[in-house]
């Protein structure tokens, strides 16, 4: 199992253990489960007005990263290439964590979702995704008349 | 840094500030997380690459003291304002990891890169530690 960062903190740990043992009682998780340990970590947050997205992707070519949105559903994928030598260069790997290979992880984006307002970019290492919600659906005050 | 001119009183309060600043977050303090890395020994040296998602070229820091190695770094990561999160994965903006060097390393010619949030560290050997091919005597 892949885990990208892991904290050696203990209360930080336990607190996420704790949100693990949540989601684990929790009879009716979704049908993609919860891809916790999956590459790149992702933190999905909302403003009133947007859905928010971070994927945390280090190292990965802009190129190669591909981001579709297709009936609600929102797919990150790409590739991170190997920097480790051939097995046969006079070289000794002595730790080996990062993850390398092709990635795709798929998340459900919410109803009030404007797929056609969707921004992508990537900085630093984190691809941050910002969907627009769709002004019908944001809160309005009603005028007593 | 920029404590100097400004007026005991007010450094006074921001002391305080950062007292109960620093109460608030005891438990936290301390915390960061562990960066995954690939470390890789050739005959010239060791290559290390670091995963540092959001991390800028400012919010990082690299130490050498005697024989150890301190990665420490912190994600940047600007956050649009009343942001309320749904589901976290990476919990916390900090990073450090820190290794033991041995002896015939040299610190002195350490080299790093950071680009797209991979920090790739090359330490060469000391020239004395470089490979040299021993002889066997046959008798």
């Amino acid at each position: 199992m892949y885990r990208s960062l892991f904290p050696r903190d203990m209360f930080a740990e336990m607190d996420r253990l704790q949100r693990e043992m949540q989601q684990a009682f929790d009879l009716s998780p979704t049908i993609r489960g919860f891809g916790r340990n999956g590459f790149p970590a992702l933190n999905i947050g909302g403003t009133p007005k947007t859905v928010e997205i971070y994927a945390f992707a280090p190292g990965v070519d802009p190129s190669s990263l591909e981001v579709n949105l297709e009936r609600g559903l929102l797919t990150i994928a790409g590739q991170r290439a190997n920097n480790l030598p051939e097995s046969d260069a006079k070289a000794a790997v002595h730790i080996n964590e990062r993850f390398e290979g092709s990635f795709r992880r798929v998340l459900t984006l919410p109803d009030d979702a404007d797929p056609d307002a969707v921004s992508a970019k990537y900085r630093d290492g984190v691809l941050h995704i910002t969907v627009q919600r769709q002004a019908s659906s944001q809160p309005r005050r009603i005028t007593v008349q | 840094m920029d404590n100097s001119n400004t007026p005991t009183t007010s450094s006074r309060a921001a002391g305080s500030k950062e007292l109960a600043r620093k109460e608030d977050s005891t438990r936290y303090s301390d915390a960061a997380l562990t960066p995954p890395v690939d470390v890789v020994e050739d005959s010239g040296g060791i290559t290390l690459f670091a995963d540092l998602p959001g991390v800028s070229r400012d919010k990082l820091s690299l130490q050498v003291a005697s024989d150890t190695l301190t990665i420490e770094a912190e994600s940047g990561l600007s956050v649009p304002e009343g942001l309320e999160s749904s589901h976290t994965e990476v919990g916390l903006g900090r990073f450090r990891r820190v290794f033991t060097l041995s002896k015939e390393l040299d610190t002195n010619a350490i080299s790093a890169e950071l680009s797209q949030g991979v920090l790739k560290l090359r330490i060469p050997k000391a020239q004395h530690a470089q490979p040299r091919r021993i002889e066997i005597q046959t008798a």
